[in-house]
């Protein structure tokens, strides 16, 4: 089982966790004139990259509360994690296996 | 191609089986190819086989980035049913059951297709109503289907403990429905394929599609350019990988499902049984294993293994459920790649590529949908347009918004 950091919480089981898919996807602003190519590209395309992906986490059995992860889609290794707000790290500077992000 | 037969066995029996002749060639790429079809695993070699036998297109290749048969294929709990809720995913499926029936003889295979008959537990009163309303649209579609009591089912298992933590408050039976030997079924394909002079390339990763102003002009593998007139994709888990080869968006997410086997054991378990509301499902194969299946993981990932977690949440489940196989050792485990679609229905069509189809988004369910699946693809990729069997599952129903939502019918949870 992977050891996730949740940014408020720290150092966590992964079955606390509950992964909240493809993260950065901005609901778009000005819908009255979106053709229906653009809305079915919203709702249901992804990227499902295999490498890195930027995701977003719920901590849903602790803090209940969001968080920003990049994480590796093939070793499963989470190279990252930050609070909504926060800009997105510009390195990758820590992982799970030295302790996590502060 | 040499003919299995009893007689074909007696002959070799009598030279010590030291004259059987290769099943398939491992032949060199041509420059050309009018179909190249991207993947061989059972779908893409259906494929194959079905554009050469139905719709005699002979220049075809199969390009594999492995050894065919080594995704999905190999790591699927070979269930095969066709019980969906839907006309459009049940008409397929139903397609498929029929193909099964007949599969062994068509080419000359024995895929051990082996119907036994699969159970859908239901363990709550909300349970029971969609079970019953799955068996109607069934029995409306001509799919076999009967909605049986615990007391039956005891009678088919008499050491289930229904009783349990969510008790078992009935089933769907499909009789018809079974299990295959997933293997064979990969093999059997690349042979009859062979056998018409479909050309399967192992160990030839593809790199990238050339386009020639939005028309597919051919694929750059592991072993140099391939032309081709036509290109299918036909990757399961890969599919989203290849598909950008192209810039083609699909909403797939690629998640591990796993799955594990005992030690063999004496025949003990008589047909199938799934849960939807616990996450597992289990089987006995002819060998004597007993093949379990869970849930999908959370995550997208491409690690062919997932989380323990989620095969301590089946097994408990299976242990409670059976509690005699509380102590039965489990041999192997490990993880497939699906690709996981929002309604749990497939993706089967054209591309805003011209000359590039694409059959993905089987999730969970596509080993039993093989010989359908490869039916349809070639179909569709013959005629450059989709069968009636397909053309509700184009890719166009993610932006006209007719989802086709299998997920109660999908039998695992997403």
């Amino acid at each position: 089982m992977l050891q996730i950091n949740c940014p408020w919480c720290g150092s966590r089981a992964e079955i606390e966790f509950t992964c909240g898919g493809e993260g950065d996807i901005a609901r778009p602003t000005v819908t009255d004139t979106m053709t229906d190519a653009q809305w079915g590209d919203y709702v249901f395309m992804r990227k499902n990259p295999k490498g890195l992906h930027y995701e977003q986490w719920l901590h849903s059995s602790g803090c209940g509360r969001w968080f920003n992860a990049l994480r590796d889609t093939v070793s499963y290794r989470f190279d990252a994690v930050w609070k909504f707000g926060e800009s997105r790290p510009a390195t990758v500077v820590t992982h799970v296996h030295t302790g996590g992000a502060q | 191609m040499q003919k299995f037969s009893i007689w074909s066995l007696l002959r070799n029996s009598v030279s010590y089986h030291e004259g059987w002749q290769k099943q398939w060639r491992s032949p060199e790429p041509k420059s050309e190819y009018d179909v190249v079809i991207i993947g061989a695993g059972g779908h893409g070699l259906a494929t194959a086989y079905y554009l050469a036998k139905e719709h005699n297109v002979r220049n075809i290749a199969v390009v594999e980035r492995g050894y065919l048969g080594g995704g999905n294929t190999a790591r699927n709990t070979t269930i095969v049913r066709s019980n969906y809720l839907w006309d459009e995913s049940t008409a397929l499926y139903e397609k498929s059951m029929k193909l099964w029936e007949g599969l062994s003889q068509d080419i000359n295979y024995n895929v051990m297709f082996s119907q036994r008959g699969v159970l859908n537990l239901g363990h709550s009163l909300q349970d029971m109503r969609d079970i019953e309303r799955r068996v109607t649209a069934n029995r409306l579609n001509g799919v076999d289907g009967e909605v049986v009591t615990p007391a039956q089912i005891k009678e088919m298992i008499p050491f289930i403990n229904l009783n349990t933590r969510y008790p078992v408050l009935g089933a769907s039976l499909q009789r018809r429905g079974g299990v295959a030997r997933h293997d064979a079924v990969a093999w059997g394909y690349a042979r009859a394929a062979d056998a018409h002079g479909v050309d399967i390339l192992q160990n030839c990763e593809v790199t990238g599609i050339r386009r020639d102003s939005g028309t597919v002009v051919g694929v750059d593998t592991a072993k140099g350019f391939i032309k081709a007139k036509k290109v299918a994709i036909v990757a399961a888990g890969h599919s989203s990988v290849i598909a950008s080869m192209a810039d083609i968006r699909l909403p797939i997410e690629s998640r591990p499902l796993q799955a594990l086997v005992s030690e063999p054991l004496k025949p003990i378990f008589p047909n199938v049984v799934m849960s939807n509301a616990i996450h597992a499902y289990i089987s006995q194969s002819d060998k004597g294993d007993l093949v379990i299946g869970a849930g999908v993981d959370q995550y997208i990932g491409y690690g062919q293994r997932g989380s323990y977690q989620t095969i301590e949440h089946m097994l408990q489940a299976i242990v409670e459920m059976f509690p005699l196989f509380s102590r039965v050792r489990m041999n192997r485990q490990w993880g497939g790649i699906v690709d996981v679609t929002p309604d749990a229905c497939p993706i089967i069509g054209l591309t805003p590529v011209k000359g590039l189809y694409i059959n993905c988004g089987w999730g969970t369910g596509g080993f039993k949908a093989t010989p359908g699946s490869g039916w349809v693809m070639a179909h569709t990729v013959a005629q450059d347009r989709p069968h009636a069997l397909n053309e509700a599952l184009c890719l166009d129903r993610f932006y006209n918004g007719h989802l086709i939502d299998e997920h109660g019918a999908a039998g695992v949870a997403h």
